[in-house]
């Protein structure tokens, strides 16, 4: 049984259909990744699964468990966290109180402290910040952020929104780093991005989407191969 | 591609910065005659500093209701005024009860926790109602809608509690423990309101210190910064709103109990000029801004209650302390025109407006 299976979802903004019956799967263990242009409906998708949009039609399954009802809050409960498009830290509070909120939901003090070790021993530059105000940080390290902070809440499964937007070539090299330790360690991943190449390549599968549909799905390596991904997504000619 | 000072300046600018000049001239002639005049020795001015603080501490009480309520809500909470008022014109009854018993004077401290608490009780139970039955229902509506049902939800609590407990004035008793004033040097110092300043202080900083350092005012903060990525945290907006009333509400209540030291009378119609007085404060120290609040209640305090005498005074204006009320308001138009942000607002007027 696949541990998150979205099936045949159709998602409306007011009257503008988004999502025209996407469907995936991710396994547990993956890097599942959403490639995509502009406008294709990949944040919409990830929104829909962390519950802040609601699908007209088609349903969600995690782990055996259908989503439908479920307020986005409750949703975290379940054991999914989302770094959104855009970061969306709280600028105005310490980096240590953006992590102590990712740890909101939690009750285990010891396992908070332990989890705490385990994201400052992954992105130590949060470690020496953790005093500062999260406003005052760079676009690298508030992407950090926002990623140690949905690593707080323990999930199951992380949904990353376009985790390397505006960040210089440099730093989406270690983002792209952390995000294959993080899977490593035992997080599964479904992955939203602009930068098709990165993405495809950390990915055991990847889905390709258009116009609120999925027009391709294959193995990372296989997509990269593909001809029309190349020529629409990779920029090669 | 920048304009020239002279492009920028616009007319309304102009007349604002005189408005602005011809106060400051007005203020500080006022001032000065007053004080060349020598009609009241320090110790009266003393006197009017301790009571506009004991005014203040308890503006500032009522004011983080606003304050708080503003900052998750972006929407201005027009029913906490009877919030305010709920407590104290409950726990008169207490209070006259305890006073016929003789349990008032026995123990004083005792008797005033117990109906602080019940004030407190009151309107924290009246906040978080106020917030289930007229704001919940409305979340997603257009942001005037809110206001207008918070003016409505004023009115129906007033004319309830009227309706309880009648349309007449209620006395609170005296109590002798606090009767009375202590002399330093030549000065005269009010135990009502040294304590109503002591308990002010406390209860604002017990305040900052929950928003500031308990995990329900951190996922409070949280979701007044974004609502959205709270919930991605887990956190239950809705609790947190309920929370942030209930707190606002505990504040004013107990505020009303200092009100009530300062002003013992109780009625249904209590709550309105410290409720917009609050509200004047709250956004003079810069609305969503909890220290912000405290500062201006002080400030606001302050003014109303040395202004008149220190330079209306001086302008020859007859019974100048009657025109406090005027004062405060006049300071309200002041702010919307020169600083909307407040004293210590920048931060929380710019975002989402």
């Amino acid at each position: 049984m696949p541990m998150l299976e979205v099936n045949n979802i159709h998602t409306y903004y007011g009257n503008i259909h988004a999502l025209k019956g996407v469907s995936l799967k991710v396994e547990q263990g993956e890097i599942v990744s959403l490639i995509g242009g502009n406008g294709a409906g990949k944040t919409t998708t990830l929104r829909t699964i962390s519950g802040a949009l609601k699908p007209r039609e088609g349903n969600i399954i995690f782990e055996g468990e259908d989503l439908g009802k479920r307020k986005p809050h409750q949703i975290v409960h379940k054991g999914i966290a989302m770094v959104p498009e855009g970061r969306r830290i709280f600028a105005r509070m310490t980096v240590m109180e953006n992590l102590e909120m990712g740890a909101y939901i939690r009750k285990d003090k010891k396992k908070i402290a332990e989890d705490l070790e385990w994201v400052f021993e992954l992105l130590p530059r949060l470690k020496e910040r953790r005093k500062q105000v999260g406003g005052t940080l760079s676009g690298g390290e508030q992407q950090m952020l926002a990623t140690a902070r949905a690593l707080m809440t323990r999930p199951r499964l992380l949904l990353m929104d376009e985790p390397s937007m505006g960040l210089a070539p440099v730093l989406v090299e270690a983002i792209f780093d952390t995000i294959v330790r993080i899977n490593k360690e035992g997080t599964t991943l479904l992955l939203v991005e602009q930068n098709a190449l990165m993405a495809l390549s950390v990915a055991n599968r990847g889905y390709v989407l258009e116009t609120g549909d999925i027009v391709m799905h294959d193995t990372g390596e296989a997509l990269k191969k593909n001809e029309k991904v190349q020529k629409a997504y990779l920029g090669v000619e | 591609m920048f304009r020239t000072w002279r492009q920028r300046v616009t007319f309304s600018d102009i007349m604002v910065w005189i408005i602005g000049l011809a106060i400051g001239v007005v203020v500080v002639w006022g001032t000065i005659s007053t004080i060349q005049s020598g009609k009241y020795s320090a110790e009266s001015w003393f006197d009017l500093i301790v009571k506009g603080l004991a005014l203040g501490g308890v503006y500032a009480l009522i004011a983080m209701g606003y304050t708080l309520v503003y900052g998750i809500l972006r929407m201005i909470n027009f029913a906490h005024s009877e919030v305010f008022m709920s407590g104290p014109v409950t726990a008169v009854f207490l209070a006259n009860a305890l006073a016929a018993s003789g349990f008032l004077n026995k123990q004083p401290l005792l008797s005033i926790l117990a109906i602080a608490l019940l004030s407190m009780l009151v309107s924290m139970t009246v906040a978080i109602l106020v917030e289930r039955i007229a704001y919940r229902p409305l979340r997603n509506a257009p942001r005037l809608v809110p206001l207008i049902t918070a003016i409505g939800a004023s009115f129906f609590l007033q004319y309830t509690f009227r309706g309880f407990y009648g349309s007449g004035f209620q006395a609170y008793p005296t109590i002798d423990a606090l009767a009375g004033s202590w002399k330093i040097g030549t000065v005269q110092l009010y135990k009502t309101q040294a304590v109503v300043i002591m308990a002010a202080i406390v209860l604002m900083f017990l305040l900052y210190a929950i928003v500031m350092w308990s995990k329900l005012g951190k996922a409070m903060r949280a979701v007044s910064e974004d609502r959205e990525a709270a919930a991605l945290m887990g956190i239950d907006a809705d609790k947190i709103i309920v929370f942030t009333f209930a707190l606002g509400g505990a504040a004013a209540g107990i505020g009303g109990i200092l009100y009530i030291l300062l002003f013992p009378i109780a009625h249904f119609y209590m709550g309105f000029i410290p409720g917009l007085k609050a509200f004047t404060a709250a956004v003079l120290g810069g609305i969503g801004n909890v220290p912000g609040a405290f500062l201006g209640s002080m400030v606001l305090g302050l003014i109303e209650s040395l202004g008149p005498n220190l330079f209306l005074d001086g302008l020859g204006i007859p019974n100048a302390s009657q025109l406090k009320d005027a004062l405060a308001f006049i300071i309200l138009v002041f702010i919307l025109i020169f600083r909307p942000s407040g004293i210590l607002g920048e931060r929380t007027a710019q975002t989402k407006a």
